[in-house]
């Protein structure tokens, strides 16, 4: 039986990258190149609240506490999130929103489909939901990595320093702490390790088929997981939770 | 009126559903849909399960309450409408019914079964989904967008009457 207390810690994790990511693309709202652009990204972060609506309703569910997913969301600071530093890097240019979301996707796809084999039922079938629309996620963002990669010059030049400027934030997508070693024993879910290969072939692929280089492996950034983040989650989280900081308990 | 049904009623139950629509896609009941996945009865209570299209598909709520207001105006005052998750709604759950009302109101049906759907990295290496354009049924069509004006649909154009019209997904 795993400890409740890391199942929550997994599950947090989990649905915090789904809402960073989400909130991150919600912000393109109004701003896109294009109106199609505007609709996608507004559809994807939809589907990355919409899981993650489910994974901290069952995070609270396991905790026990009376939280639901409202509460971890707006009522958390920044020392208690759990989301990979990946998701809460800036937009930047179009292309830099779309290399962050290929690399996350990438990762995101191997890991939900482990979790659809999970041996906690809840997890298992929130993550075979997810899995249909992070399929769609990622043949979009993979799209976009070959038309701006194997673009012009100038779309060529800011996907390649999207892909170097992102690629130290990808080390920690393959790491594993005593977390997710209880999951991993209780087959909850997946050794992180074993999706770097799988990843790492098929971005390799795309980048090839984009005309675009890798960077060497390198120096990776992390803490995420463990709640040390980057300076821009605080500003993330000063736009998220503001309405429920200033007027607790306001619903419509 | 509860006490007098029984399970036969459940036909007619499902019926008063099949005139619920959608209120993303009006022109496709909540039945055709396949998102109600079961009507029983609780002791005296009717239960209503549905399912999510999309996770975060803004509809699920509201489509809720319409099949609770719709069933209430029928005289049914003990329901519930429960939301299960699993198995996770696939489009292969759309009646053949519904796909035709879907095609005639602008909406191209989906194209292939999900039980048929590769996996993202087969889907890279094959050719495209030949969508029919639903309003001259060219099959010269483009996809402008995966993503249309709603999750569940994407964007393409016909190149030959060069409408726009919305694609709905497999999933």
């Amino acid at each position: 039986m795993v400890d409740s207390s890391a199942l929550f810690e997994y599950l947090l994790r989990l649905g915090d990258n789904a809402l960073i990511l989400g909130h991150r693309l919600s912000e393109w709202c109004g701003h896109s190149p294009a109106l199609e652009e505007d609709l996608a990204l507004s559809n994807v972060a939809l589907d990355l609240i919409g899981q993650t609506q489910l994974w901290l309703n069952l995070a609270g569910e396991v905790e026990g506490r009376g939280r639901n997913a409202d509460n971890l969301a707006y009522l958390r600071d920044a020392r208690d999130f759990r989301n990979v530093l990946l998701v809460e890097q800036p937009n930047g240019d179009f292309a830099a929103t779309m290399a962050r979301q290929f690399l996350f996707d990438a990762w995101h796809y191997l890991l939900l489909r482990e979790l659809t084999g999970s041996k906690d039922a809840r997890i298992a079938e929130i993550a075979a939901k997810g899995l249909k629309e992070v399929t769609y996620h990622l043949e979009r963002s993979r799209d976009w990595v070959l038309r701006l990669g194997d673009g012009t010059e100038e779309s060529h030049r800011r996907m390649q320093a999207a892909i170097d400027d992102l690629w130290m934030y990808t080390g920690e997508l393959f790491e594993s702490d005593e977390v997710d070693q209880a999951m991993v024993r209780e087959g909850l879910g997946p050794d992180f390790a074993t999706l770097h290969e799988p990843w790492l072939g098929l971005v390799r692929a795309t980048a090839e088929e984009a005309t675009l280089t890798l960077p060497q492996p390198g120096w990776a950034q992390r803490g995420g997981k463990r709640g040390l983040h980057s300076e821009h989650l605080g500003y993330i989280l000063a736009d998220l939770q503001f309405l429920q900081r200033a007027y607790p308990n306001a619903t419509w | 009126m509860a006490d007098s049904l029984t399970q036969s009623d459940l036909d007619q139950v499902k019926a008063w559903l099949g005139e619920v629509p959608d209120p993303e896609v009006p022109a496709v009941s909540v039945m055709d849909l396949g998102i109600v996945r079961d009507v029983r009865w609780d002791d005296d209570e009717l239960v209503v399960s549905i399912t999510p299209t999309y996770s975060g598909c803004p509809a699920t709520s509201v489509i809720a309450l319409d099949i609770e207001a719709a069933l209430r105006a029928k005289g049914l005052d003990r329901l519930r409408v429960e939301r299960r998750l699993s198995p996770p709604w696939t489009t292969d759950w759309i009646s053949p019914e519904g796909r035709r009302k879907l095609e005639a109101y602008g909406i191209a049906p989906p194209a292939e079964s999900v039980g048929d759907t590769p996996s993202p990295f087969d889907r890279f290496l094959r050719k495209p989904l030949v969508i029919t354009c639903p309003r001259c049924k060219s099959e010269n069509t483009d996809r402008v967008s995966e993503f249309g004006s709603t999750p569940c649909k994407a964007q393409y154009r016909c190149r030959d009457c060069l409408e726009p019209f919305d694609y709905f997904k497999c999933i």
